[in-house]
């Protein structure tokens, strides 16, 4: 069943077809996954581009290098980047695209066609966010939230951005709703759910998230586009609308989103730990089942978000009361990665290395989550730099920490080369150095009182701030010395199939880079994903080489 | 994975029952708006557009014949749904 | 490019009726949810507006609303019974089907525009004047009404096309009695877009 292939029959899935063109009509898998890494990654940069640019802004009190206008606008095309084009498609749209069908033993996905539907959704909508930059009064202003009724009344191309985040919205819809049918349909014969790996765990929950929770931002976002382009009135109070219901319909979808931006993430860090640690997983089905609660509590906890808007009394105990809940089982993923390292042969290799400071960032973010979860302490620091350092730890310092792990992780199979692991490493340090320089003062600065979203500040917030974009530019280094690193790698010594030597079918069962289909025949599955039993006599007997 | 085209062929004639007794409902709907039953008469309108859905959704939709995965999921929709609204009204119902 | 002569082309995954059906359903999960979202903003803005609501239901024709169900109630029986015959064998007779559905869809529509076009010439339309003046409240009901009922005419026209496309390829036989899953799907999108004028039509037209 594992025969090794007749030498010459092997051609990689850069090889089957060549020319740009053979890309731009792929329905593989594998190439779709490569088009959203350049094109996320392309997006990515100039999002980073625009923080570092709002940190040198506020390197000192005053006017630095920005005026207001600009800063607002700045500020929000920065957070629609970031959200809707690095954060919610990137690990699904890339590593899940990737990897998944490969997990689950199968040859593609179960629509490939509507699989590349997806990327030019996903590109039309950046076009679109991009364009707003060119024309009228420029881009939005609004934050990323596009809050009624401010987003009704400003003249910038608020229109256009928010009919981007629909496009987007869709792509991210049809990637769901193709994983979802992919992981019902097409796993290999002998993997029943429970022997699924944890990642493709996580990618179902969160694309049961991403068809059930994005349309209402879909409608939402339609409805602003009908009051400024039909005069619908729909949240004018003076017709009888009401604008915090904007905010309840923007955070129905905005906070079920953060779970689309997280869950996948901490799949990437449950299949990265047992590989370094050579363990089974500590409490398999309990990951996969608070995978599934908190897509399900994370429903109904959207209010947080609107303690200081003029919610009832009871809507604002019953949300901090939900919230309370969800990081339940969070907390109870992060006690599992823990224990799974506990006793094991940690082997500290990079992709680790981001698995690890995934938990320590996330556990600072979910932590500070509690003191804005909780409505008393939510009312001094909303709208403070408490919240912007909450959610780049999370966003940030969880899932984009674990976007790189996964990349890192990933890079031997996808390229068949390896990067050079010191500089990874040199690189990783900068990068988590400069990271927590940049968010750990805000945290501060919102505690001292310093409010979000303006361009100036008081004299006593210097400080903190200095430090802060100090920060920035160390992580910036950090990443240009990653980039390089990986760039160079491409060059680098061939990588041999399974050099992390893990257990699970992407890297036992297919050549690096893989094959057009993957698997030469349909692996018959027989152990459970993590089962690092004799897992040397294992490989010996199954990896190819 | 096994080929599992759903094989249930409905009739014709079962069809237009169906047909007919939706097309009663929908009388049954009107005629009923008629009558004030104060606070009631959404509530009412809504519980028979809810039967005339289970009919369209077992029988037109073919649900009756799917699995229960599907079953199951199509409900779970409608309770999130239904639930999302009671939360959201949290809001309204106190201020 | 060692070699071009495997059957690499030829995609190895087989046809699913059954994942495509899964495929369809999630997606009408997506648009039941997209007029959840504003069922929602019906229901909250009912409760902050309740008798300006029922004023603005009592201005629209009852008459008119109430063909409307019953056109499109008919016009799914013929989708269904298109199903029955390709199941049956009959591709002719499901095409025939399926014209009689767009011709209902059509009539649909036509009632739609006549109801629209009336309220027109009343100056109720969205950007007339009378339309601006109307008091907080009775405007937000009619909001709803025009943005509810356009997105479910929009509906009806992606279905209408849908079907279209579906009996085109009947015609052509790559939609046949073993492979009927597509009009199949058709025929869920059509039902789901009925479901939503199930609600529609008492929350707008019946609240007297
Ligand atoms: C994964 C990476 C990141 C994500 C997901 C992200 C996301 C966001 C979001 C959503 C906002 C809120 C925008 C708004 O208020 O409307 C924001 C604000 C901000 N971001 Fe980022 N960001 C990321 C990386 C960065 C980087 C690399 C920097 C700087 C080097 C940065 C600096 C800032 C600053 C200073 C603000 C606050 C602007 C203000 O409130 O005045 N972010 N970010
Ligand atoms: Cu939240």
């Amino acid at each position: 069943m594992t025969a090794i292939p007749q030498s010459g029959t092997y051609i990689n899935f850069f090889e089957v077809k060549r020319g740009f063109m053979s890309w731009l009509v792929t329905a593989d898998h594998k190439r779709i996954a490569l088009l959203y890494f350049y094109a996320i990654m392309g997006f990515f940069i100039v999002a980073f581009g625009l923080g570092l640019v709002m940190r040198l802004e506020l390197i000192a009190p005053g006017a630095t290098i920005l005026d207001p206008q600009t800063y607002n606008e700045v500020f929000t095309l920065h957070g629609v980047i970031m959200i809707f084009l690095f954060i919610i498609p990137g690990i699904p749209a890339i590593f899940g695209n990737f990897a998944l069908p490969m997990l689950i033993g199968a040859p593609d996905v179960a629509f490939p066609k509507l699989n590349l539907i997806s990327w030019y959704l996903y590109v039309l909508g950046g076009l679109l966010a991009l364009s707003t930059l060119l024309f009228g009064d420029g881009p939005a202003d609004t934050g990323w939230t596009f809050y009624a009724p401010y987003s009704v009344k400003t003249g910038t191309n608020v229109t256009v951005a928010v009919l981007a985040a629909f496009v987007l919205g869709f792509s991210s819809i049809l990637t769901g709703l193709n994983f979802i049918v992919t992981m019902h349909q097409m796993r290999a014969p002998g993997m029943t759910w429970f022997k699924m790996p944890l990642f493709p765990w996580a990618l179902y929950a969160t694309a049961w998230i991403q068809v059930l929770a994005t349309p209402i931002i879909g409608i939402t976002l339609l409805m602003i586009v009908a009051e400024r382009t039909l005069g619908l009135g729909l949240f004018d109070p003076a017709l009888g609308g009401d604008p915090v219901l904007y905010q309840h319909l923007f955070w129905i979808y905005s906070h079920p989103a953060v779970y689309i931006m997280a869950l996948p993430a901490m799949g990437i860090v449950s299949e990265t730990i047992p590989v370094f640690v050579k363990k089974s997983i500590f409490g398999y089905k309990v990951i996969v089942y608070s995978s599934l609660a908190i897509a399900f509590i994370g429903y109904f906890v959207w209010g947080h978000h609107m303690f200081t808007s003029g919610m009832s009394g009871p809507a604002r105990v019953i949300f901090s009361v939900l919230t309370f809940l969800v990081a339940i089982p969070s907390a109870i993923k992060v006690f599992n990665w823990v224990a799974t390292l506990y006793k094991g042969a940690i082997d500290i290799k990079v992709p680790l290395l981001y698995a690890l400071a995934f938990i320590f960032q996330f556990a600072i973010g979910g932590l500070t989550g509690l003191v804005v979860g909780a409505l008393a302490t939510d009312i001094h620091v909303h709208d403070t730099y408490f919240v912007v350092g909450h959610f780049h730890y999370v966003m940030f310092g969880g899932t984009g920490f674990a976007f790189f792990g996964a990349l890192h992780f990933y890079y031997p199979k996808i390229w068949g080369r390896m990067y050079n692991l010191k500089w990874a490493n040199i690189a990783f340090v900068i990068f988590f150095i400069g990271f927590n320089l940049v968010y750990f003062p805000m945290l501060v600065l919102g505690m001292m009182g310093m409010p979000r979203r303006y361009y100036d500040y008081l004299p006593e917030f210097t400080l903190p701030n200095l430090i802060s974009t100090i920060g920035s530019w160390v992580l910036a280094i950090g990443l240009v010395i990653m980039l390089v690193n990986l760039i160079n790698g491409r060059k680098g010594p061939k990588a041999s199939t399974n050099p992390w030597q893990s257990v699970t079918l992407d890297w036992t069962h297919t050549q690096s880079p893989p094959t057009l289909y993957n698997f030469d025949e349909t692996p018959q599955v027989e152990r459970g994903p993590y089962d690092y039993r004799n897992y040397e006599q294992y490989l010996k007997e199954h990896n190819k080489n | 994975m096994s080929d599992t085209q759903n094989t249930h062929v409905t009739g014709y004639r079962f069809s237009i029952l169906i047909w007919v007794d939706l097309l009663i409902l929908t009388l049954l709907t009107i005629e009923v708006a008629q009558f004030d039953f104060q606070s009631l008469t959404v509530i009412v309108a809504l519980v028979i557009a809810t039967i005339k859905s289970y009919l369209v959704g077992t029988h037109f939709m073919h649900l009756k014949f799917e699995n229960k995965f599907l079953k199951a999921v199509v409900i779970g929709v409608g309770v999130l749904f239904l639930a999302v609204l009671i939360v959201l009204f949290s809001d309204y119902l106190f201020y | 490019m060692t070699s071009t002569t495997l059957s690499h082309d030829v995609h190895p995954v087989h046809f699913d009726a059954y994942g495509k059906k899964l495929g369809m359903w999630i997606f009408l999960f997506t648009e039941v949810l997209l007029f959840g979202g504003l069922f929602l903003v019906y229901a909250a803005y009912r409760f902050l507006n309740h008798d300006a609501f029922h004023e603005g239901s009592a201005e629209l024709n009852v008459v008119v609303g109430a063909i409307n169900p019953v056109v499109l109630l008919t016009s799914r029986l013929t989708v269904a019974m298109s199903i029955t015959a390709l199941q049956r064998g009959d591709s002719k007779r499901a095409i025939n089907l399926i014209m009689w559905t767009l011709i209902l869809a059509g009539t649909f529509m036509f009632n739609k525009y006549y109801e629209w076009y009336t309220k027109w010439e009343h100056g109720l339309f969205p950007g007339m004047d009378h339309y601006k003046e109307l008091p907080a409240g009775k405007a937000q009901f009619f909001n709803l009404y025009f943005f509810m009922t356009g997105l479910h005419a929009i509906h009806i026209i992606i279905g209408s096309i849908l079907l279209m496309v579906i009996a085109f390829y009947i015609k052509k036989g790559t939609i046949n009695q073993q492979r009927y899953t597509y009009l199949e799907n058709g025929g869920l999108y059509w039902h789901l877009v009925d479901v939503i004028w199930i609600y529609l039509f008492p929350l707008f037209y019946l609240i007297i």
